[in-house]
């Protein structure tokens, strides 16, 4: 195999499994290590630098980064990655002065940023201390988009979100709210110098069944997003006892357990297909379940049931899958029918975009879906000058992807105001930080922790429903936060190899916990794969391969599937041929875009 | 000393042999030699061919005397027998043992210190009496536990870390083994454990004394320039002769074999030993040709390695003693202690 280059700034990333899978790219172990010395400001910081809003997404981000982590293949738990950055935002001490500042003046360039959702935000964020002027048009009357209209305030306190939109306010953004934009063209014609669209994906599909429009029905079937803003902003107060929720995403457990707390007493989440299918989050699905709300599968709706004037229950057709051994869906049939009773129904099936205030002359083109054809890397739109971000640009995904498009788009909109070429963007890079302080002793905690996650711990059921926003999560207590960072195994710590120090002891190989070492003649990726003693091969895992050794010419190999980082071989290296040095990935945004290449 | 210990970690997936053992299962307390040590990387080989032949490590023994090399016994097979002896004095506990339970699996760990100067007369007669264990020799030339003094196996001229040259011949653990009935002689290198770990195997499963003597450098005090047991020194003239791998009895292939290209041997326990690499019709059951290839290869510094001479037929200790077949402990006391009135009648029996 050919040496690998770990001079390739995208070899060690990966190796940084949550990184890597954090749509922003948030250093999660560098912040975790803040967090374990007490430096929460520094933590809250460095995780702001990332993905802007750490206090919001510490309670309700979606967690690529947590079924990727390292510690999940090792044993069944993952590091709680996102519980650690709630803990950094709710422990920081008074970071004002820290964080990026209004500029003394502006550069004179006019931004107009459609949506106040967390994509709009990002760009102001990136681009107001460069001096842009940034104004926010926002049709409800509080910023925040989806984070404050559709998450629960249970999940997300107003005051967390609120605290982290000031801080971008602060920097001299201009908010207008119960400011819809009503035509693009109109928008256009004024004095922007680029205009951003963060609007989201506002419309919740319905579902157009038998007894839907009837009197006395279709009131009392809510489309889940548009129903959630409604209880977010006290327009609605109430709901029946019996409530069916249809559709199993993470929209429909915000629905049932809001339910709840409106006074709904019995709450079904209907599901068309079994658990494996479902689309909403292992712990959302665990913490509506334990709210007692029943997940019923296998029910596909069919029909709304009204009676004298008023909805009292839906049919649903009982389904049977058959399903193969890769989990597909091979075939289906009906077995019967149930009919369940109810007083409300509330549809979380999906949302689409919907931009029915872009002209079609505007220059936008949409494609066969009503969504903006939109470039993957610079988001700028057909139209030159005007950008899309967020569930706007490629359709419903989640905050911290809208935070990565805002990133990006900034970038473009830097360039674009600059007269420069989007495209050329500054590539990742990556530095290399040496970690040793004496003889078995690095200044990261290399040993091996055993401890299982801590669980979060909840505010109690009876006291829960009282309040609708009475935060059900209470934080990690501080024996909790000292072990879930020991848990974490620092894999950003890199394994670095030199072969023309090896003298092929093989001590690192013997002293390897999880035998991911070997020195073995060079052959193809599988006959090396095969010289170890776990051979299988995890998707997206590389082999490190090193250059020949000097006094065989054999070459050492590393899966670095199942390293723990834990440094034991550069301990036991008497050459120092294996050292460990931290990684640190240099993801750039708007900011250091005009630093030489 | 170190300050660290391996973390034991369940992995899935993780290979386990037939006991359901995975081959952390055969580690030991942590080292405490220096790093890049040879003896680490023998401990290791070791574990290794006890996890694949799957021996209960409740039912092996670990034996040694004094010195770098016998402190290893502690780093591998945590839950099994073991005894440090008196310097020197462990062929004599290891026989005493065997003697009581020959039913378990013995390995005896020493050096080069440690067999060839004071236990030197332990360690052949030992080897004369065939007695049925596998004696790792792990030799880097040097006393490593007392900063470097050459030892009876430095070869001539070789110099010591602080330039000093050795004058006295070496005693070749090797030549010695064949010179008084060993019938089971290998020399190997820690580095190369493709073919060390085989080579335990097949040790452990022969009938009878097994010696391999393994070049195991010294990182501390003998791996320098002028050392004959360096690591680069041993990689340059090593010469990987004859490859020996044991084949269980469940797995044996019945099928012909090219003459000179692997040679089996059967042994007593059904299973076989398969031997590769053989050059020039070099028959390892042949004794004479044994000690003329070492000879032989003495003369080009080459470091010759492998399984040099085995003799499958030979009696071991126990079967020319004609001693008990049963262990001891589980002879009933009765019949292990039939009391002063058969004493008595022994007695009068030799008057």
């Amino acid at each position: 195999m050919k040496p690998t280059n770990t001079r390739n700034p995208d070899y060690y990333h990966k190796v940084v499994d949550c990184q890597w899978a954090c749509p922003a790219h948030t250093p999660v172990p560098q912040y975790i290590r803040l967090i374990a010395q007490g430096r929460y400001g520094d933590a809250y910081l460095l995780n702001r630098e990332s993905n802007v809003f750490p206090g919001v997404l510490g309670r309700v981000c979606d967690r690529p980064c947590e079924p990727a982590c390292r510690r999940g293949r090792l044993e069944d738990e993952p590091v709680a990655i996102c519980r650690l950055k709630r803990v950094a935002a709710d422990h920081r001490e008074d970071i004002t002065d820290k964080l990026p500042k209004k500029p003394a003046k502006t550069n004179g360039k006019k931004i107009a940023l459609i949506g106040a959702g967390p994509a709009s935000f990002t760009v102001a964020n990136d681009l107001a201390p460069l001096g842009y002027e940034c104004t926010i048009f926002e049709k409800l009357s509080e910023p925040g988009g989806l984070m404050r209209s559709n998450i629960p305030a249970f999940r997300l306190p107003e005051k967390v979100l609120s605290e982290e939109l000031d801080c971008i306010l602060d920097m001299g953004v201009e908010l207008k709210l119960n400011s819809p934009i009503e035509s693009m063209s109109a928008l256009l014609e004024q004095d922007w110098d680029a205009v951003f669209v963060g609007t989201g994906a506002p419309r919740g599909k319905d579902l157009n069944l038998e007894g839907r429009w009837e009197d006395g029905v279709k009131d009392k079937i809510h489309i889940g997003i548009d129903w959630l803003e409604s209880v977010a902003f006290e327009h609605t107060k109430a709901i029946g006892k019996k409530v069916l929720i249809i559709g199993v995403g993470n929209t429909a457990m915000d629905c049932c357990r809001t339910s709840l707390r409106l006074g709904a007493k019995n709450v079904k989440v209907m599901a068309r297909k079994p658990r494996q299918f479902f689309k909403a989050s292992v712990w959302e699905l665990e913490d509506a379940e334990e709210e007692n709300i029943e997940i019923m599968i296998n029910h596909s709706p069919k029909a709304f049931v009204h009676k004298d004037g008023k909805l009292t229950g839906m049919v649903f057709e009982l389904m049977q899958y058959e399903i193969d051994d890769t989990g597909r869906i091979t075939d289906q049939k009906v077995t019967g029918e149930t009919t369940i009773p109810c007083d409300d129904v509330i549809l979380a099936i999906g949302q689409d975009n919907a931009f029915p205030w872009i002209e079609d002359d505007a220059g936008i083109e949409l494609d066969k879906w009503q969504v903006p054809v939109v470039d993957e890397t610079t988001f700028e739109s057909t139209r030159k000058g005007v950008f899309f971000g967020g569930d706007s640009a490629f359709g419903p995904k989640n905050i911290i992807w809208a935070v990565e498009h805002g990133h990006q788009a900034a970038i473009s909109i830097h360039k674009h105001c600059q007269g420069k070429m989007l495209t050329g963007r500054l590539p990742n890079e990556v530095d290399m930080a040496p970690t040793k302080m004496g003889m078995f002793e690095w200044r990261y905690s290399n040993s091996y922790d055993d401890a299982e996650r801590r669980q979060m711990n909840h505010v109690e059921l009876t006291k829960r429903f009282a309040e609708l926003d009475v935060e059900v999560e209470l934080g990690f207590t501080p024996e909790q936060i000292a072990t879930e960072v020991e848990r974490c195994l620092n894999c950003d710590i890199q394994t670095v190899f030199e072969p023309s120090l090896c003298e092929e002891c093989d001590a690192c190989i013997d002293i390897c916990p999880v035998e991911c070492l070997s020195m073995t003649e060079d052959a193809d990726e599988a006959e090396l794969r095969a010289s170890l003693s776990v051979s299988e091969k995890i998707e997206g895992q590389d082999l490190y391969v090193s250059d020949a050794l000097p006094l065989t010419k054999r070459v050492m190999i590393k899966d670095e599937n199942v390293c723990l980082h834990c440094g034991l071989c550069a301990e036991r290296c008497p050459t120092a041929a294996w050292d460990m040095q931290e990684a640190l990935i240099q993801i750039h945004h708007a900011d250091d875009q005009d630093k030489e290449m | 000393m170190t300050s660290f210990t391996k973390p034991l970690i369940r992995r899935r997936n993780e290979p386990t042999n037939e006991l359901g053992l995975v081959r952390a299962d055969y580690d030991g307390a942590m080292s405490t030699l220096c790093a890049g040590c040879g003896h680490d990387a023998v401990t290791a080989s070791m574990a290794r061919a006890f996890f694949e032949l799957s021996i209960e490590p409740h039912r092996a023994v670990k034996v040694s005397g004094i010195g770098c090399s016998s402190k290893t016994t502690a780093y591998f097979l945590r839950e099994s027998h073991g005894i440090n002896t008196v310097h020197g004095r462990m062929p004599s506990v290891a026989t005493g043992a065997i003697a009581a339970n020959h039913e378990l699996t013995y390995i005896g760990v020493s050096g080069d210190g440690d067999s060839l100067s004071i236990g030197l007369g332990q360690f052949v007669h030992a080897m004369r009496r065939n007695v049925n264990m596998l004696y790792m020799l792990e030799n880097n030339g040097v006393y490593g536990l007392t900063k470097g003094q050459f030892s009876a196996a430095a070869d001539m001229g070789s110099t010591a870390k602080k330039g000093a040259v050795n004058e006295l011949p070496p005693i070749d653990p090797v030549s010695l083994a064949l010179a008084v009935g060993a019938t089971f002689v290998a020399r190997a290198f820690s580095g190369d454990r493709e073919q060390l770990v085989p080579l335990i195997k097949a040790g452990l499963k022969h009938k009878g004394f097994g010696l391999i003597d393994v070049i195991s450098p010294c990182v501390s005090f003998n791996d320098h320039k002028g050392s004959t047991k360096s690591y680069e020194h041993t990689y340059k003239y090593y010469n990987p002769a004859v490859h020996a791998d044991y084949v269980p009895p469940s797995k044996q292939i019945k099928a012909a074999y090219d003459a000179g290209d692997i040679m089996p041997i059967e042994l007593h326990d059904g299973g076989q030993i398969t031997l590769r690499k053989l050059e020039n019709g070099y028959d390892p059951r042949d004794r004479a040709a044994a000690v003329n290839k070492l000879f032989e290869s003495g003369q080009s510094n080459e470091i010759i390695t492998g399984l040099l001479y085995i003799d499958e037929d030979h009696k071991d200790m126990h079967e020319m003693a004609r001693m008990e077949d049963r262990p001891l402990n589980e002879i009933p006391y009765a019949e292990l202690n039939p009391g002063a009135a058969k004493l008595k009648e022994l007695q009068k029996g030799f008057r």
